[in-house]
């Protein structure tokens, strides 16, 4: 199932990476595209595995297995009040949290596609950084229809 | 060559490295021929060179092949330089 829409939410308080990561989730699972148990699997895994989510400067890729309540495919925005370290030696600190579901291993290659275009554009980053209108920010991220 | 990328869960980080690494060899004109998968299922499968997070691959070793990190996953200039440089290092041995 292909996402529709991108839940964004700006200027969001969190005082460490867990509560970035739940309030992130929580974004999903509004969504419908995750279960909560999602959620706690996403806090498990960074737990797990470290900071290595901060895939870029300043930007968190929180995700867990499709098995772990994965509803839909899509991804959804949060940007943090202010910045949270996450451990990351090169990356930190985290601005943008964008937690990712998949519902299989390749399903959601065009959203991590286009996720990526927005992210290395300087423009539309810079929108994504700054902006105050959650919805211009949400259309950057939302596929085109396609025919 | 046969590339594979991995991080924590196989299709986040990996997936994205994947795709740039088979968009840098199609430019440059190698073949690549990829698979993303979690830490896990990476160890012992054959290949010519593993790329990752920096971070994730940190946990990778005692491998026989090369295992490359990425510091920044969406700076595609950094991909490209490494996985040239990879290339180099293969055709000069």
């Amino acid at each position: 199932m292909e996402h529709h829409v991108v839940p964004v939410l700006l200027d969001a308080p969190a005082v460490d990476p867990e509560a970035a990561i739940r309030l992130a989730g929580g974004l999903l699972v509004q969504a419908g595209y995750a279960t909560a148990e999602y959620v706690e699997a996403m806090v498990a895994a960074y737990e797990r595995l470290g900071s290595y989510i901060v895939l870029a400067p300043h930007v968190a890729l929180p995700h867990a297995r499709p098995e772990s309540g994965a509803i839909a495919d899509g991804i959804a925005v949060v940007r943090l009040a202010e910045p949270v370290i996450f451990g990351h030696p090169d990356n930190d600190p985290v601005e943008i949290v964008i937690p990712l579901v998949a519902t299989s291993h390749s399903g959601h290659l065009g959203i991590l596609r286009r996720m990526g275009n927005v992210l290395t554009d300087a423009t539309t980053l810079a929108v994504v950084r700054e902006s105050t209108d959650s919805q211009e920010i949400a259309a950057l991220f939302t596929p085109e229809k396609e025919n | 060559m046969k590339i594979l990328t991995t991080c924590g869960m196989g299709f986040g980080t990996s997936l994205m490295l994947l795709m740039d690494i088979q968009e840098i060899g199609k430019k440059h004109g190698i073949k690549v021929e990829g698979e993303a998968l979690d830490m896990s299922s990476v160890k012992g499968l054959p290949c010519d060179a593993i790329f990752g997070s920096s971070e994730i691959v940190k946990e990778l070793s005692d491998l026989d092949v090369p295992v490359i990190g990425i510091k920044n996953i969406l700076d595609k200039q950094e991909i490209e330089e490494k996985f040239l440089a990879f290339v180099t290092s293969q055709t000069q041995e």
